[in-house]
């Protein structure tokens, strides 16, 4: 199958193309950029007039609670990559769950799904899983997704067996003690409300004890979903110095905070929580600067899990299919230029899993993104594709919409044929 | 702000907090409840107001004090009241706290008296209600440590009628702000009503942050705390905060929170002392303060009943 992809605004960051050009496909790779390629004649011409076109978004970390619409979730969102952390049920810590998960993926055919193994078995901080058959199975890095180990002998020991084969390990920073009884950012809405708070220190904390650790074992850290000014802070620090620290923060943290609680507005609950106006600014300003990349969170969660009293309600917003519209917003308004903003989607998000994805290199998977960044929509519970339509942004609306979605050289998403 | 308390002409239509109420319907409150103080005190204390109204008390937190007050204040009124210890039974069988709603809106409740555990809880359901299209009033009885609407009510009741005007008081609350909904309640009070002094006293474990925000004062000592308040009011300590990592024992705090006369002689030399009960005598507060001529604990609770007579006749009367 040839493909041409035509008149569209082709931006790679990675290789600094923004501008308009013609994209030829074949075999499921790149095959050529502005001049057609010698003896390529197109199957299929697609044109791409008034649309962006840029490589696959990989997601950092997605919650594939239902892989099937998930998946179908992420390539309607431009997503072909997506980051899966290992709390499912059972927890990823098994090189056969890994195996399994990876191989269900990929004859789904939509996303590819890259897992991360559980540092400890069950998640529960005790004892290391087998770090290296879960690597084998695919997995491209550990972590504990949103649980803390809370011996710190334990972790130090996991860090430093993850550097001896030389993989990343993700840890989400929040102090198990100073978080395990709160609900909300422990600021001016939560003492309002009445609500048990999560200090920032949860997240300080954790991560000064990370960066300890990890600067003493020489492990490749990556923290997940920073929440607070003070944490990024320590983050650009370490960077400053020349430790090998990456982080990410989850889109609705770029938009989002405290006050947005509202009357206890429970789509509004977030793990770790949303912060003070001024986190907000601090993590919009870190995304603008490439100190963090920028990742859904998706989690999706059932209308009855989330129509419960504030601090009984899951935590978690559908992202998939908000990252794209929510990141062109957050690069509006923080002057964020369009390929700069694709780069924390795409070749940043490429670096920190240090895999070959994430541009359009003439010989790269032909994994592309085709969106129309001015097109308006709506999400609601009949226009998201996700399982989950669980977001502070229902109804409200959104500018960007994917308009096609490739993966390996194959139409995995057409708009065109969207129900709505 | 959207205020889901009040319908399309500002009238109260749910009580769910004191924050965000505007002043006129606060002193309009008290003076309903003024006007059934007379009641209470008749041969027959009963006015017709809700006559042939359901009021269902729906406690799922067990509390036999407040929920009798509620329920003489809605016979007062002649409403039927229907009391529901829901306590954890409902939600053990896995229903949940909406499901418990739908049923108990086909029993054509009027109105719902709601204590819950959770902070927020009457939001929920009052949102609910509208979504669903039923024209049934919440009053919240308690929720988490958010608010308790009805006791801030009367708190500022009985001030008002030992102190007559709020602008030139100086108000101190003592104790657990942290845990308490009576505090916040009291605190959204005091700030609309225009009382220009609020001060908070307890120790850090027991003091939110940001404080400040909600314009109070905050004091980590007694003895400056006090200093020349008119009003005190005393929170009750919780047996599970005595000891631990908040408190080393009840001992020490009545040692340096406790209300003594000694230490109630730094107020102004008419100042009132209220409580919302249940007290811990030689916890929060000595027995010689309790029953001295300071307190205002008991009338609070014969005003308390007034006070329920208003909300509920307001915002579930015609």
């Amino acid at each position: 199958m040839k493909i041409a992809i035509r008149n569209g605004r082709l931006i790679d960051s990675k290789h600094g193309l923004d501008h308009n050009a013609d994209l030829f496909i074949a075999d499921g790779k790149v095959a050529g950029i502005g001049q057609t390629p010698a003896g390529f004649s197109a199957d299929r011409s697609i044109d791409a007039a008034g649309c962006i076109v840029c490589p696959g978004l990989i997601d950092l970390g997605a919650r594939l609670n239902s892989i099937e619409a998930e998946l179908a979730a992420a390539v309607a969102g431009g997503v072909t990559s997506v980051v899966v952390p290992p709390d499912l049920d059972p927890p990823l810590d098994e090189p056969e769950l890994a195996d399994r998960l990876v191989h269900r993926a990929a004859d789904i055919g939509l996303a590819r799904v890259l897992p991360l193994g559980a540092l400890t078995i069950g998640l529960k901080g005790e004892r290391l899983a087998e770090l290296a058959g879960l690597a084998k199975a695919g997995c491209v890095a550990f972590s504990q997704a949103n649980r803390q180990v809370v011996d710190t002998e334990a972790l130090l020991r996991a860090l430093e067996y993850a550097a001896t084969f030389g993989f990343a390990v993700w840890l989400q920073p929040q102090d198990y003690w100073l978080s395990r009884n709160g609900i909300a950012h422990d600021g001016e809405v939560a003492s309002r409300l009445g609500l048990a708070g999560i200090p920032v220190s949860a997240e300080t904390v954790a991560i000064a004890t990370f960066l300890q650790l990890a600067r003493e074992t020489g492990v490749h850290l990556h923290l997940t979903r920073l929440s607070s000014a003070a944490g990024m802070k320590q983050v650009e620090r370490a960077q400053a110095e020349g430790q090998r620290v990456t982080c990410d923060v989850g889109i609705h943290h770029l938009h989002l905070t405290e006050n947005d609680i509202g009357f206890f507005n429970s789509q509004a609950r977030f793990d770790p929580p949303l912060r003070a106006q001024s986190d907000r600014s601090a993590l919009a300003a870190a995304a603008a600067a490439g100190t963090a990349a920028i990742c859904s969170d998706h989690t999706p969660v059932g209308a009855d899990d989330k129509l419960l009293p504030f601090g009984e309600a899951k935590p978690g917003a559908t992202g998939l299919e908000v990252l794209l519209p929510l990141t062109l917003k957050w690069a509006r308004e923080s002057q964020v230029g369009l390929a700069d903003a694709l780069a924390r989607l795409t070749a940043d998000p490429a670096a920190i899993l240090g895999i070959d994805a994430g541009h359009l290199g003439v010989g790269a998977h032909a994994d592309v993104c085709i969106f129309d960044p001015l097109a308006d929509w709506r999400p609601t519970a009949e226009t998201l594709v996700s399982k989950g339509k669980n977001t502070p942004f229902l109804g409200l609306e959104l500018q960007g919409r994917v308009r096609l979605t490739l993966a390996k050289g194959r139409v995995v998403f057409d708009g065109e044929r969207r129900g709505h | 702000m959207y205020n889901p308390q009040l319908n399309s002409n500002g009238e109260l239509t749910h009580l769910l907090s004191i924050e965000g109420l505007p002043r006129d319907v606060i002193v309009h409150i008290l003076d309903t409840a003024a006007s059934f103080m007379e009641v209470s005190a008749r041969e027959v204390k009963k006015v017709p107001l809700l006559r042939g109204k359901s009021v269902f008390n729906l406690f799922f937190e067990n509390s036999t004090r407040t929920r009798t007050t509620f329920e003489i204040a809605a016979k007062r009124l002649s409403a039927d009241v229907i009391n529901l210890d829901i306590g954890r039974s409902s939600t053990a069988k896995g229903e949940t706290l909406l499901d418990t709603i739908d049923n108990l809106c086909a029993m054509h409740a009027n109105l719902f008296v709601v204590r819950h555990a959770s902070s927020g809880a009457p939001y929920l359901i009052a949102e609910h209600l509208t979504r669903v299209n039923r024209d049934i009033h919440v009053v919240n009885a308690g929720d988490g440590r958010h608010a308790h609407p009805t006791q801030g009510l009367l708190d500022m009741y009985t001030i008002r009628h030992y102190k007559q005007d709020f602008s030139n008081l100086r108000v101190a609350i003592v104790g657990d702000i942290l845990h308490s909904r009576v505090a916040r309640s009291d605190i959204h009070a005091l700030t609309t009503l225009g009382v220009p002094e609020v001060r908070a006293i307890g120790p850090q474990t027991l003091l939110p942050g940001h404080l400040d925000k909600l314009g109070v004062h905050v004091y980590h000592d007694m003895a400056q705390g006090l200093k020349d308040c008119d009003v005190v009011i005393m929170l009750r300590l919780q047996n599970e905060r005595m000891t631990g990592a908040l408190l080393p024992s009840a001992g020490e705090y009545f040692r340096h929170f406790g209300l003594t006369p000694e230490k109630l002689a730094l107020a102004k030399p008419d100042a009132i002392v209220l409580h919302p009960g249940p007290m811990n005598r030689g916890v929060e507060i000595h027995s010689a303060v309790a029953d001295g001529p300071h307190a205002v604990i008991l009338p609070q609770v014969t005003f308390g009943i007034a006070v329920r007579m208003a909300v509920m006749s307001i915002v579930a009367g015609n």
